[in-house]
């Protein structure tokens, strides 16, 4: 369990590293970007994958910011799981970020692996992917090229893969506020605690909205992680106002697992049924207990 | 008296080095030396002809020193490894080469050996060797064996490596008075010890001195020693083998020698240069040893009250590949399976079978959790059928405290009967009842159903046999300064032997704890010693540590009372000074004695002058060393016991499934344990937490996942799910809860038996039975997930399983009311015999 062997590169600018990783384009060599390692690093170990050339992002400074604004949160590609995790104010104006991240595998883990990095992984059993897609984030990518935006609909392509372009660097993302009111939560089944879920939901809803003629009195909407190839975002506002098995029903039918060793595509389907209204009740209560209030007072 | 140290908690010795980072295991001999490095190239196919080798390209990566093949092993070496336990039933056994011959039969298997500047370099060019194999059918599963149509080896066309059956008792005229009688299946599947340190050998050969050093992660170091100086033919005192600090065995480094503990040394001579090999974690999961995979077929018949008349079981199990184990774990399955009871006749009838997998060799525990699940599953049955208690079915089939020593009417894993030398079940019963609180889980189950969870109970019982033989060996040697050096050729793999051995040396001698120094495993130190497993450490070690310190102080008195002129009944050692009973002020230091006991021509420092020629002579006539006797202050001795102690334990768990997504949480869990007399209650309580840990492992997590090409899809800590603290009761948290009983084994010096597997052999069984109890259909195959548990759900829903309800003890009128119920359905869940 030794990797085959790689050129490294420790560019200290976002500058000298999309340059680098133009050269390597250039040349048709394989490279991919170090941050963290924490899903890389044992890929390489097992040579399931063996780029020949590792681009070390960690030397850049300024990669490392979490900037929070009432319209949301921007993660530098060099934070960490665990210093977004503890970042107060974050999670104020985002609840499900520390709610999530609170079942991304092990502190140990957390200390190293950053949040951009589990992104431009494009896991679908990856929590923050699932959270970046049920908040409508996105990624910016920079390159010789220029920099660029890309929504979650459209960053992920792919169960691990993104529509990052071989010469791209995500320098970030962002997830934005959570609406004026809102409640959230977060709530996954894992076989151990902080392994991979099952199945995992997140919920927002959006109490008393019914403004509108005819619209259901709660908008409800969830997103799912290790039941479809690209993290599903769906809206159970309908469903929700019909019921619990209604919301049941839909999600079942909308997502697509797969049989594994560790859970049949049945049960998976059958628990996040479950794990849906759980998770919107959730919600409910903690939008019940001023958690969409304190949110909008934070950022206002 | 001094101190006493026997039975005391005393914190272990090796604990501040092994957590501070200050061990020295395998991967760290050598470091910062040159040394080479090997890797292995593995069989990618679980069943295949090797057409052709081709090692050119690989032969091109700079820094690789040599590439070997079978082709390239002479001697002994090029023979197939040797089958370690041989037995009559064992009639077709197996046991691969050190290199793949021309046949490899399971993934993993070791097929070329590289040798390059590291171990990069190395898999740089095992990456790039060609192999032209021709892949055949694997034998993947136990069905597939049983089957026949594929053969793990060409010329066991059955698959059949061993067949073995027992009976004690009349069979038939135990089902014709049994008036009830059940028949079903019970299935476990594959795990493995997964020690966080895997397996590993570094090897040195001294040309000037034509002698190895070779340091292996292993569990028997002196047998390693000796198949190496066996299959080398090298003489065997110009071998050294030396287990290291060692992350853990749990029975999968008892296995040897293994391929590479010959071909590390065999590469480090030719080349004249160290050698280390390392084991990886996706090496330990496809080319160590795993266990467990049984299927059992279980006919039993009892009476009205519970008691077993007969009781029939034939099993398969799955040996995997290779036999270099012989067919302990079956035969320990087989015997262990009666735990605390005593059936009135009794058959056991087991195949063990080949399949294209990995080998199995005993894991912690080896074949009781098996055959305790087995018992357990059956007694919980009985209980369902009577609609009785399961706790008070147990009792009424127990060995009672007044039928010890009791025959089992067997012949144990050691190949001596199995006679159970003492315990007492029923009063342990008892214990384990009170602390869970048996009769009264009402309250609890009401609270659980208010949370929206199923609550169940379970509980098993088991005895272990501990402590096998044939013997250990012990050394102590007192020193000039006062202290003791304790020797014993059994290894330690962080079980705290030497904390544990040094409290009995310390007793027996009279010095205090600190002064022992104790080394295990060191073949320079001590040559003669079978191994560290079947929990025989404390019984096997501990008895001969104190025998050999018995010698030493006997010594001791006697140079003692020559010295102060008196009798030596008349002395004692307290706290590391002889002195006269009563007369305290007439001593002389340990230290001094050992000095005296020495004579000496030279004073090679200050102390050693009071032994030296001119000191003074009590009798010209006499030689300065008596006929009899010999220099030196020490004591080694051996103890080798008749057979085996047998410990026992007795488990509950309460459990608590939610209904929707079957999650399975284990509330609480109480052990109580009994392994004779305690040397160290701390280090007892330590390894029967750890076991339940492991069980639990074994109950709700790991599980190796082949597909029908045997190809094992879980060879990582990814996928295998070794159980995280996270998922396991934690006694600081009011969790997990540790009972002893005390009935001192009468076999031994010390009143002892063994307690390191002791955890891990019930907890299947319990864990079964208290989901079973929650969730109200049978468990009868283990480890079970959330998803496992749903499959069941749906077919139970289905009316494809049929309903279990466990007697649950209420208030005395609802109990009546209760058992008429019970009664009624017994009927329909009897089949005919």
């Amino acid at each position: 369990m030794k990797p085959a062997p790689f050129r490294m590169y420790a560019p200290h600018t976002v500058a000298q590293a999309v340059a680098t990783l133009a050269a390597l384009e250039a040349e048709g060599q394989h490279a991919k970007v170090l941050a963290g390692g924490q899903s890389l690093v044992p890929v390489l170990a097992m040579r399931l994958a063996e780029p020949g050339h590792l681009v070390d992002i960690n030397g850049i400074a300024g990669l490392d910011s979490i900037d929070v604004s009432s319209a949301g949160v921007r993660v530098g590609a060099l934070v960490r799981h665990a210093e977004l995790l503890r970042h107060a104010a974050a999670n104020r104006v985002q609840p499900l970020l520390g709610q999530a991240l609170n079942l991304v595998a092990h502190a140990t883990i957390r200390n190293r692996g950053t949040t951009v990095g589990s992104l431009a992984h494009a896991d679908p059993s990856g929590e923050m992917t699932a959270v970046l897609a049920l908040t409508g984030g996105s990624v910016t990518a920079v390159s010789v090229r220029g920099e660029r935006e890309i929504p979650a609909a459209e960053f992920f392509v792919g169960p691990l893969e993104s529509s990052l372009a071989a010469d791209e660097l995500a320098v970030s993302a962002f997830f934005p506020a959570a609406p004026a009111g809102a409640g959230t939560a977060f709530v996954e089944m894992a076989r151990r605690h902080g392994d991979y879920a099952l199945s995992g939901v997140g919920a927002v809803v959006i109490p008393g909205r019914s403004g509108d003629e005819g619209a259901p009195a709660i908008d409800v909407r969830c997103g799912f992680l290790s039941v479809s190839e690209t993290p599903l975002v769906l809206d159970l506002s309908d469903a929700w106002a019909a019921g619990e098995d209604s919301v049941m029903a839909a999600v079942r039918a909308a997502i697509e697992p797969q049989d594994d060793i560790h859970a049949s595509a049945d049960y998976r389907r059958h628990i996040t049924g479950i794990l849906a209204v759980r998770a919107i009740r959730e919600a409910l209560a903690n939008a019940g207990n001023g958690q969409g209030d304190e949110q909008w007072e934070a950022t206002a | 008296m001094g101190q006493r140290y026997f039975g005391e908690p005393i914190r272990r010795t090796e604990d501040i080095r092994l957590t501070t980072g200050q061990g020295h295991y395998l991967d760290d001999i050598g470091a910062g030396q040159p040394v080479l490095e090997a890797a292995f190239l593995r069989s990618p196919h679980a069943n295949a002809r090797i057409r052709s080798i081709d090692i050119a390209d690989a032969l091109d990566v700079e820094g690789v020193r040599a590439i070997y093949l079978y082709e390239d092993l002479t001697g002994p070496v090029a023979e197939p490894l040797p089958v370690l336990i041989p037995h009559p039933a064992l009639t077709a056994p197996r046991t691969p080469y050190a290199l793949a011959k021309d046949r490899v039969h399971h993934v993993g298997q070791a097929v070329a050996m590289v040798v390059a500047e590291n171990r990069y370099l190395a898999e740089d060019a095992a990456q790039r060797i060609v192999v032209d194999y021709e892949v055949l059918p694997a034998v993947a599963t136990l069905d597939m064996a049983r089957a026949a149509e594929r053969h793990a080896h060409d010329d066991v066309p059955d698959n059949i490596s061993a067949h073995l059956l027992q009976t004690v008792g009349d069979l038939d005229a135990g089902f014709a008075k049994a008036t009830h009688t059940l028949e079903f299946d019970l299935h476990v599947e594959r795990s493995a010890s997964t020690p966080l340190e895997g397996k590993g050998v570094y090897a040195k050969w001294d040309a000037d001195d034509s002698s190895l050093r070779v340091y292996s992660s292993t569990q028997a170091s002196t047998s390693v020693r000796a198949a190496i100086a066996a299959k080398l033919e090298i003489p065997l005192l110009k071998v050294e083998v030396i287990a290291p600090d060692v992350g853990g065995g749990f029975g999968v480094k008892i296995a040897h020698p293994w391929p590479e503990e010959i071909m590390v040394p065999f590469a480090a001579i030719r080349l004249g240069q160290p050698v280390k090999w390392a084991e990886d974690r996706r090496e330990h999961f496809i080319s160590s040893s795993h266990e467990r995979g049984q299927d059992h077929h279980v006919r039993v018949g009892f009476d009205d009250e519970g008691v077993i008349t007969a009781l029939d079981v034939l099993f398969y199990h799955d040996n995997g590949a290779f036999t270099p184990y012989g067919i302990i774990n079956p035969i320990i399955t087989s015997t262990q399976l009666l735990g605390p009871y005593k059936p009135g006749a009794y058959r056991v009838d087991f195949y063990s079978m080949y399949t294209n997998t990995v080998q199995v060799t005993p894991y912690r525990g080896a074949g009781r959790p098996q055959g305790v699940f087995v018992m357990e599953r059956t007694m919980d049955k009985i209980a369902q059928a009577l609609g009785k208690d399961r706790a008070e079915v147990r009792a009424a089939n127990f060995i009672q405290p007044d039928e010890f020593p009791y025959d089992q009417g067997l012949i144990f894993q050691d190949g001596r009967p199995l006679i159970y030398d003492s315990g007492n079940y029923p009063h342990q019963l008892t214990i384990l009842k009170d602390m869970i609180g048996w009769d009264d889980m009402a309250a609890r189950r009401a609270d659980a159903a208010s949370r929206g969870k199923l609550l169940g109970v379970g509980m098993a019982c088991y005895v272990e046999g501990t402590g096998v033989g044939p013997y250990e060996g012990a050394h102590v040697h007192i020193q000039t300064d006062g202290t003791v050096d304790v020797a014993t050729g059994l290894t330690s793999q962080g079980q705290g032997h030497q904390t544990m051995l040094a409290q009995i040396t310390a007793d027996e001698l009279g010095v205090p704890f600190e002064k022992v120094r104790v080394v295990t495993g060191d073949t320079r130190r001590f040559g003669y010693a079978v191994g560290t497993f079947a929990s025989r450490t404390a019984v096997m070690s501990g008895s001969a540590v104190a025998l050999a310190a018995r010698a030493a102080r006997a010594k001791a008195l006697r140079v003692a009372a020559n010295a102060l002129e008196c009798d030596e009944g008349d002395l004692e050692i307290v706290d590391g000074v002889v002195q006269m009973k009563g007369a305290p002020d007439t001593k002389i230091d340990l230290g001094t004695v050992a000095v005296l006991s020495n004579p000496l021509r030279y004073a090679f420092d200050k102390a050693a002058q009071a032994a030296t020629q001119f000191q003074g002579v009590d009798d010209f006539d006499k030689p300065p060393v008596a006929e009899d006797d010999e220099p030196g202050l020490e004591g080694k001795d051996y103890y080798s016991p008749p057979r085996s102690t047998f410990a026992s334990g007795m488990h509950a768990a309460i459990v608590e499934i939610d209904p929707e997504t079957f999650d399975i949480h284990i509330d609480k869990y109480f052990v109580v344990h009994d392994c004779g007399r305690l040397v160290n209650p701390m280090i007892v309580a330590g390894q029967v937490h750890g076991g339940v840990a492991q069980g639990i492992g074994g109950a709700l997590y790991e599980k190796m996942e082949y597909d029908d090409d045997g190809q094992l899809q879980n060879a990582s800590f990814m996928d295998f799910l070794m159980p995280y603290v996270t998922e396991i009761p934690q006694k600081e948290l009011g969790e997990l809860e540790l009972g002893h009983q005390e009935t001192p084994s009468p076999l031994n010096p010390i009143g002892v038996k063994g307690a390191g597997e002791a955890g891990v052999i019930p907890v299947s069984a319990l864990i079964a039975s208290a989901i079973e109890d929650a969730v109200g259909f049978p468990i009868d195959s283990m480890p079970i997930s959330p998803n496992g548990l749903y499959r069941l759900h749906e077919r139970f829903a289905a009316g494809e399983l049929p309903r279990v309800e466990h007697y649950a003890a209420s208030p005395p009128a609802a109990k009546r009311a209760r058992r008429g119920a019970a009664t009624r359905t017994k009927k329909s869940a009897d089949t005919p015999s």
